[in-house]
Formats: structure tokens, C-alpha cells, sequence
């Protein structure tokens, strides 16, 4: 007696197509499978023999919630075979961009994909029929950031001006000063978000994780900077793959990602947030002393409070950037493709996204890997599962799975993002 | 007594979620389409799931695995009508590179235990496995056509989608021509409308995310691009792209092979 089975087939609410199957036996978790099933793309090999020049639109296309952080992570890449270090304004115009992604992804993620979880909503259309006010505020919230990479980008869904060296077309200034406005609307909004989220209710549940993150000199990591964890590793973002692993297991098709003497880490709000505490803007950690977030956050669950926080840092960075933004001289510095091997990582929304490509004289790919967030995060997404329901086993049924889809949820995974990935190469 | 609200479904295949993201980043219009219809299955956005039969069903993704196949024909039962939304369920998408390529050789590049793993040796279009009662176009589609043509579907009348190409959206524009002004290759001449006409107005090429138009005269545009100075190489790779596996793409980047 006693043995239960929690299985949920498809689990709503995530981006692409995932299942989760917990075996309980005598009050005991014995088996955890956070499955992946989307079938495989193989971008990684089909990469192969195409121009070093259109990594940026062919990666974008691994996802559509996050195509920017794809671009970002190969674009740098690509400029990293030669050497080259982009900075000064087409960097700003970048992270601009990437401002852009995350308020998309993070309102998308808080309201539309996270909230009803904490508030007993299947979905925010229900939940917009009881508090229609919350759910439109959400969307103008996240247009606003759509709008910042329709203008930057050419559209927000694999936006079409990103190219390796900078950009095609540099927006004119009076197409960025119309979001002003709306950015400091959407700061505001963001500041009620992180009071609002912050006033769920919340599991006392924590769970000692290994944070991993990017770490940039005086940013709030997006693009760039060196890898840092929480037990102390610093390395150069060159030297990824020689401390981190990744491996293949049976029920899933994206490949687990390890930390090399230590085992599952985390990738994400949390992690940053965690390890960059001191690189917010003065006005967001105020905000995350207002609704009492100190680092160390070890709650996923709070991870919704989080992603309000850079929500608001991203409104704020958008605003600094767009206020000092001058017409750059050129869209792009000039790539003339040299033999090599570049790599690149960024902060997508969900976490740490790390390319690497080779590539030969003639400029074309011989080689690519690219570990995705969702990747990294799927062992440690099956190990919170299990924790929860080792804590919580006498919750009644119905309940329990939901909490146990919401542990999922917690970590916004980009399943698309993880399938089409897995990398590795094989001697 | 209310009439019935039409149910809607979204269902997904291989792809990377932007073309069903569309409708939820169709932030002005959301709530309206949510009051019209019945959103009974949309996993992305919701964990309530009602059973069909519905009334529209709109599938994103190519098909690329045998448990695929036996899904969209289930799934072909249960609509009333279906809609194909985005490159990969309307020509394969940018996965149908595989579809040169040895795909067991693929499965090993990428895995490192490529036993595990269940594909087919081609991805394909979703017309190609079940009947689709409309194709919508465009890596990612554009929001308004998809409004457009659930618009339609739900009044019984054929939904407005122009099948000319990119060079015309330039031309409403005003956007001077890329190719013959600027000298960059431009699919612009070959692809089907519907971006309005994006690159060409970003000062880049048409790259083809909405494939070929109606009747696309693909061989005088390489050789077009042969005179610009572009290689077989650089032809072979310009068409095949997102809609690689779309009829009159793949034979003209086979011919430059």
C-alpha cells in the first residue's frame, strides 16, 4: 500500500513541451523525472558549414521567448574568434535590447505564467475575469518591452537588426525618446509588482543551492563578464566548459549540465540576484529592502519577487540608456572572419545561455555548442521536486501536484530552448 | 440563451514557441479574442484543458517524430478547422536542414547516447501528414495576419492574406531597394509579404522567413545575386534557410549544390 504515483503529462504554463513523474512509496520520494519531450532540432549539427555571419538569426530561431539572449550569446561569440570586444554605445544599444527581452519575458513569466499559480488560477484569462485591472496593467507592462525590441530589433519575435559587430540600422533618437514616458510607467508598475508578489503566500521551503552566474565589473550581469558561484568559483567565461559537463540521460532530450566536482547548480533570477546583490542600482535594492529580499534567497519560490526586481532594474537601465543615447558614428564595426574558436555567454530572463563556435577561414561554422539555461537547471529542477514532496508527502493529492507543477514553474523553463540544444560533441 | 462561444485549441510540434507566443504578445487584442472565443487548450498559457472537439485548431511546429505523426492525426480529428501557423508547420521550418543530412549522424553530433533518442529522418510540414485548412505563413508569423485569419475563419469568409511578394511591401513604403540601389542580395523578389517588408527598411536583405511567394521566378533571382558577385555557395545558403524545404526554395539551393 501506500505508493503513490503524481504525474503530470503535460505541464502547462512552460514554454514547450515537458512532463513530470514522482513515485512515492511509503512516505518515500523514490523516483523523480522532470521529462523533455520535445523532439530534438539538432541546431548544433545543422549549424554546420553555415556563414559565421547568420548564427545570430539561426539561433535565434532555438527560441521564441528568448531569441535576444540567443543573438547576444553568438553575436559574442563570433566577435570573441576574432578577439574583438565590442563597448561603448553599440554595447548600450545591445543591453537596451536585452532590457527589452527581459521585461517581456519576466511580465510574461510573473503574470501570465506564474501568478495564478499563487493566486488558485488555471490561467491569467480567469484570473483577468476577477482582477482585469492586474492582468491589463501586465499587458501594457510587457508591450512596453516588446516595444523596446521592435524598435531595436525590427520586431519582437527573432528581431532582424542584430548582427555580429553591432547592428544593421541604428534607431534614430526620436524613436527611442516616445518609450520614456511609457518606461518610467512601466518602473513605477514594476515597483507595485515586486509589493505585490511579494505579499503571496509562500512554502516554507528552501533548498541549498549552488548559484552560477555571470559577474560582470560594475554591470548587473546581461552580456558578458567572468562566471562566478556561490562556493566560490571565478572563471573566464573561455574556460566553461573545462569546469562544467554536460550528460545525457534516457528520459529526456535535453542534456543534463553538471559543475565538474560539485554536481547540479542553478541558473537564473536567483543566481544572479544571489551574486550580484551589489550591482543593482541603489533604487532596486531599496526596492528589494522594501519588500525584504536579502540575498541569500534560497526559496525558489520567491524567485517571482526576483524577476520583479530586475524587472524594474530593467525599466530603470532602459531609461539610463536611452537618456545618454547618441546616434553612433556607424551600426557595426567590420568582422573579417579569421580561423577560430569564440565564446560567449549572456543572462537570458532564465539564466546563463554559453555559446562556443569554430570556425575556419572561409568564415563558415565548423563546430557549435550551446548550453542553454533550461539545460542547466534540469537536474536541479528534478532535485527541488523531490525535496518538496519528501516535505510536503501528506499534502492531499490534487493540491500536491499542482504545488509540484508550480516547483517547475518556478524556474520559468524554456523547454524549446533546452531540447534544441543539448549539445555535445562527439570525437 | 448565449450562443456558444467557438472552441479554440493551440497545439504545438517541433518549434521554438514564438508563432502561439504571437497571440499572447497580441497585448491590445488579448482580452477582445479571449471574450470571443473559448480558449479550451492552450498549454502554454493555461493548465485547464477542455477535450475537443473544437472548432479551430492552430498547430505550431513540423513534424519530426513518429509519436508526432500519430498525434497530428488525432488531432486533425478533432478540429473542425485547421490552421497551420509559422515555417515549421507550413514548410518544415529551419529543422528541415536535417532532411539533406544523414539524420543518425545529426542525433551523434548532438548526443551522446543517440540510442535514446526517436526521430524521424525528415521534419515536414504538417500539410504533408494531414489535411490543413489554411497555412499561415512567416518565421515568426505576423500577429495581425493571424487576427486576420482566425477573424475570418470565425465569420465564414476566406481570410485576406496577399500571396505577392516582400518587393511590394517595399514599394508601399517607400523603401528605397536594397538590391538595386545598395547592391545586397535580397530574397525580397521571391518571398511572400507579410513582415512589411522588415529588412529592406533595417538596410538588410530579405532573408525569407515568409518563403516563396506565389509563382516565384527563383532562377532569375540567382542569377541576379551571380551578377551582385555572390558564390553557388552563397545562393545554396540564401534559399535555404527557414523555409529550406518550401518546393520552389529547396529546388533552387539544390541547383546551386
Amino acid at each position: 500500500m501506500n505508493s503513490r504515483v503524481i504525474r503530470v503529462d503535460q505541464l502547462a504554463r512552460v514554454e514547450g513541451e515537458g512532463s513530470l513523474v514522482v513515485k512515492i512509496n511509503e512516505g518515500k520520494v523514490t523516483d523523480v523525472k522532470f521529462r523533455i519531450y520535445e523532439p530534438p532540432r539538432f541546431f548544433e549539427a545543422f549549424l554546420r558549414g553555415r556563414k559565421f555571419t547568420e548564427a545570430p538569426d539561426i539561433t535565434a530561431r532555438i527560441c521564441g521567448i528568448c531569441p535576444v539572449a540567443y543573438q547576444m550569446s553568438s553575436v559574442m561569440a563570433m566577435e570573441d574568434v576574432i578577439g574583438m570586444n565590442l563597448e561603448g554605445p553599440l554595447r548600450e544599444l545591445r543591453r537596451l535590447l536585452y532590457c527589452g527581452e527581459w521585461i517581456e519575458s519576466h511580465v510574461l513569466h510573473i503574470y501570465m505564467l506564474h501568478a495564478p499559480d499563487f493566486l488558485g488560477y488555471q490561467d491569467a484569462l480567469m484570473l483577468a475575469k476577477d482582477m482585469p485591472d492586474v492582468v491589463t496593467r501586465a499587458l501594457k507592462m510587457k508591450k512596453i518591452g516588446n516595444d523596446i525590441v521592435n524598435v531595436v530589433g525590427g520586431r519582437e519575435i527573432h528581431p532582424i537588426n542584430v548582427k555580429v559587430g553591432g547592428f544593421y540600422r541604428l534607431p534614430r533618437k526620436d524613436e527611442l525618446l516616445p518609450l520614456v514616458e511609457r518606461l518610467k510607467w512601466g518602473l513605477d508598475q514594476a515597483i507595485e509588482t515586486a509589493r505585490l508578489v511579494a505579499s503571496f503566500n509562500f512554502p516554507d521551503f528552501e533548498v541549498p543551492y549552488e548559484f552560477v552566474s555571470l559577474r560582470h565589473e560594475t554591470e548587473y550581469p546581461m552580456m558578458g563578464g567572468r562566471i562566478v558561484t556561490s562556493s566560490g568559483l571565478d572563471i573566464s567565461i573561455r574556460d566553461y566548459e573545462f569546469y562544467f559537463e554536460e550528460r545525457h540521460v534516457p528520459h529526456s532530450n535535453a542534456l543534463h549540465a553538471l559543475e565538474r566536482g560539485h554536481g547540479r547548480y542553478l541558473v537564473g533570477p536567483l543566481a544572479r540576484f544571489n551574486l550580484n546583490y551589489d550591482r543593482l542600482s541603489p533604487l532596486t535594492r531599496q526596492l528589494a529592502e522594501d519588500v525584504k529580499l536579502a540575498p541569500v534567497v534560497k526559496n525558489p519560490f520567491r524567485s517571482i519577487i526576483v524577476r520583479a526586481i530586475e524587472t524594474a532594474y530593467a525599466y530603470e537601465e532602459a531609461l539610463r540608456i536611452i537618456a545618454s543615447y547618441e546616434v553612433p558614428e556607424a551600426p557595426a564595426v567590420a568582422v573579417v572572419p579569421s580561423a577560430g574558436i569564440g565564446c560567449g555567454a549572456s543572462e537570458a530572463p532564465r539564466g546563463m545561455l554559453y555559446h562556443r563556435y569554430r570556425i575556419a577561414d572561409d568564415g563558415l561554422i565548423r563546430d557549435a555548442k550551446i548550453v542553454p539555461p533550461t539545460a542547466q537547471n534540469q537536474p536541479t529542477i528534478e532535485e527541488d521536486v523531490r525535496l518538496f514532496v519528501t516535505k510536503f508527502v501528506d499534502m492531499p493529492r490534487e493540491e500536491l501536484t499542482w504545488k509540484c507543477e508550480q516547483t517547475v514553474r518556478n524556474y520559468d523553463p524554456c523547454i524549446s530552448c533546452a531540447t534544441h540544444f543539448v549539445t555535445l560533441e562527439f570525437t | 440563451m448565449v450562443p456558444k462561444k467557438p472552441k479554440i485549441a493551440v497545439f504545438k510540434f517541433a518549434s521554438c514557441d514564438g508563432c502561439q507566443l504571437s497571440l499572447l504578445d497580441a497585448e491590445d487584442e488579448l482580452l477582445l479574442v479571449a471574450g470571443a472565443v473559448e480558449i479550451a487548450n492552450f498549454l502554454e498559457a493555461s493548465r485547464r484543458v477542455v477535450k475537443g472537439p473544437y472548432d479551430i485548431g492552430l498547430v505550431e511546429g513540423s513534424i519530426t517524430t513518429p509519436h508526432d505523426v500519430e498525434r497530428v492525426r488525432e488531432i486533425r480529428k478533432e478540429c473542425r478547422v485547421l490552421i497551420t501557423i509559422g515555417a515549421c508547420a507550413t514548410a518544415g521550418g529551419i529543422q528541415a536542414l536535417r532532411n539533406w543530412k544523414d539524420v543518425k549522424e545529426f542525433t551523434r553530433i548532438v548526443y551522446a547516447s543517440p540510442e535514446y533518442i526517436s526521430t524521424l529522418d525528415r521534419s515536414m510540414p504538417v500539410g504533408s501528414y494531414v489535411h490543413v485548412d489554411f497555412e499561415l505563413r512567416g518565421c515568426p508569423i505576423n500577429k495581425y495576419q493571424l487576427l486576420e485569419v482566425l477573424n475570418a475563419f470565425l465569420n465564414n469568409r476566406k481570410p485576406t492574406i496577399p500571396t505577392y511578394s516582400v518587393c511590394m511591401e517595399c514599394k508601399l513604403k517607400g523603401t528605397v531597394c536594397v538590391m538595386v540601389a545598395g547592391g545586397t542580395p535580397c530574397l525580397g523578389p521571391a518571398t511572400q509579404a507579410g513582415c512589411g517588408a522588415l529588412c529592406p527598411s533595417y538596410a538588410r536583405g530579405c532573408y525569407g522567413c515568409f518563403g516563396p511567394m506565389e509563382n516565384p521566378n527563383t532562377s532569375a533571382l540567382s542569377r541576379h545575386f551571380t551578377e551582385l558577385g555572390e558564390s553557388n555557395l552563397d545562393i545554396m545558403l540564401a534559399f535555404r534557410g527557414f523555409n529550406a524545404y518550401a518546393e520552389a526554395f529547396r529546388k533552387e539551393s539544390d541547383a546551386h549544390e
